[in-house]
């Protein structure tokens, strides 16, 4: 079983951070993907990581808390990411679909902490699209049970996703982190958003045990 | 001693709405059995800044109805803003007053946000009057991309910023004057008699002085996927009678749109009007002849 190691504080959000596995050097943060939630157990794939791994709980996800009311947003859950980052200084990160587009967000936003970041499938990848649906006005099941928070299961797969706008992302990583390949892409799926990022330089088209020695070493 | 303003009438009725769990405070002005018009603020306003536009329109034969949205004046502060939740809230206070069509008149913010309802949910809304929240068409400045780099940069690491000190925040105290002439800083043309009234409305006081209600983890601008052209095609693509109304005076708040820059955008007998020397609050800075042109277009 994984033990919590800090719940920290987003706002009016208490965001869970799970320790996975102790090291030394610097950490691992894993961000898991759309409706899921921080694995208990470390996964295999991390185990060579020399230093610790830590795995967040996003807002209305896993043990952080859900709240009343939605308005969900991937920079939003940057700021979760964000926060998780300052507790751990500089970090390498890795995500699942929701959580890989977001570690894009975090590495062009704080290039200077984000020591590469990964992106890897899992669900939530492609978000709403390249450009707004028609516009609805959604509405949930209010005894839906939470975690996941419903409202995160239906704002979070409507909210576009421009491949110009993921790439000012990888440029401002590219441009102020220091590193050759800031950003690595172990995914199979292409949404217009990936694809774009593909096609920058600076982006790492590798698996995820590459990726991680890459990562390791800078 | 309570602050008045010439012309300013609190609501006639408050209640409270829930909108997926969160309490949204709801006002009224003018006869209950009057036919509905909604109102809808601004971001970083209130119901409380139609407290002399919308008696007016009370005057005019309307049951007026606004409401605070998410984390401003009354309404509850919440975990998490947005745009699609700011429209939720909306068809919210819509339900409680009726399921028919309703005409409905938007500030800034609150325009833009009614031009999404009217697409989302055409059959909500029956006339459309947009003060100063019409995307421009025009095109970012022109800056070189490593210098956009930059910029961007600058702008999210002080989000992010923001956001990693927000939770311990408080808005800061002061007196009625104090808030007042901070205020004066985003509304520079609003006076100050104006925005002492507006204090006592939207700022609450405790011991140490007034504070404003609005949450202190919102902050000014932000950033996102966003482009102008996606609110432009809604504009273009109203099926509803709209009358746009902007000032000529450029302003922090405002949305920039200039007099004939929209008129190829326009739906099929949506007009715009000009007002003179006037700013963003087009309808605090001239509120007599802005109700006037609303009742006329509602009549």
């Amino acid at each position: 079983m994984s033990t919590t190691l800090a719940t920290l504080r987003h706002g009016a959000i208490e965001l869970a951070l799970h320790l996975l596995k102790e090291g030394e050097g610097r950490p691992l943060l894993v961000l898991h993907g759309l409706g899921e939630r921080s694995p208990e157990e470390l996964p295999a794939q991390y185990a060579s990581w020399p230093g610790a791994v830590h795995a967040l709980d996003f807002t209305g996800h896993g043990s952080s808390t859900v709240p009343a009311g939605g308005g969900y947003t991937a920079e939003i859950l940057m700021g979760d990411a964000d926060t998780a980052l300052a507790e751990l200084g500089q970090a390498t990160v890795v995500g699942r679909g929701l959580g890989a587009y977001v570690a894009l967000l975090l590495a062009g936003a704080r290039p200077e902490d984000v020591r590469g970041a990964i992106v890897l499938d899992g669900p939530g990848l492609a978000g709403g699209g390249s450009t707004p649906s028609s516009p609805s006005v959604a509405t949930v099941d209010p005894t839906a049970p939470a975690p996941p928070d419903p409202w995160a299961l239906v704002e979070l797969t409507r909210d576009p996703r421009p491949p110009d706008y993921a790439t000012t992302f990888v440029r401002q990583a590219v441009s102020f982190s220091g590193l050759d390949r800031p950003l690595a892409v172990c995914a199979i799926g292409r949404p217009a958003w990936v694809d774009a990022v593909l096609h920058e330089p600076g982006v790492a088209e590798t698996d995820l045990a590459a990726a991680l020695t890459l990562y390791a070493s800078v | 001693m309570p602050v008045v303003y010439p012309g300013a009438q609190r609501p006639d009725r408050t209640r409270v709405v829930w909108s997926s769990g969160l309490a949204i405070a709801v006002y009224e002005w003018g006869d209950e059995d009057a036919p509905p018009l909604l109102l809808a603020h601004g971001g970083f306003d209130f119901a409380g800044t139609f407290d002399v536009f919308a008696p007016l329109l009370a005057a005019g034969g309307w049951r007026v109805v606004s409401w605070d949205h998410r984390g401003h004046g009354d309404s509850e502060h919440a975990a998490l803003y947005s745009w699609d939740a700011d429209v939720r809230d909306a068809v919210a206070v819509f339900d409680s007053v009726s399921r028919q069509p309703l005409p409905v008149v938007g500030h800034s913010k609150g325009g833009a946000l009614m031009l999404q309802l009217a697409e989302a949910c055409p059959h909500r809304l029956s006339r459309l009057v947009n003060i100063d929240g019409m995307p421009s068409p025009r095109p970012h400045p022109d800056v070189a991309s490593h210098e956009r780099t930059n910029l961007l940069r600058g702008e999210i690491a002080g989000w992010l910023d923001f956001r990693r000190a927000a939770a311990g925040n408080e808005r800061k105290p002061g007196t009625i004057d104090e808030l007042a002439r901070r205020r004066a800083r985003m509304n520079p043309r609003l006076s100050h008699e104006w925005l002492t009234y507006l204090v006592t409305v939207g700022a609450r006081e405790s011991d140490d002085g007034w504070r404003w209600k609005i949450d202190s983890k919102l902050r000014f601008g932000g950033f996102g996927p966003w482009r102008n052209t996606w609110a432009l095609e809604r504009l273009a693509g109203l099926g509803i009678p709209m009358l746009g109304m902007i000032g000529t005076v450029p302003e922090a708040m405002g949305w920039g749109v200039v007099p004939g820059e929209l008129d190829q955008y326009l739906p099929p007998g949506g007009r715009m009007v000009t007002f003179e020397d006037t700013g963003h609050f087009v309808h605090i800075e001239r509120p007599k002849e802005a109700s006037e042109l609303v009742l006329e277009f509602l009549a």
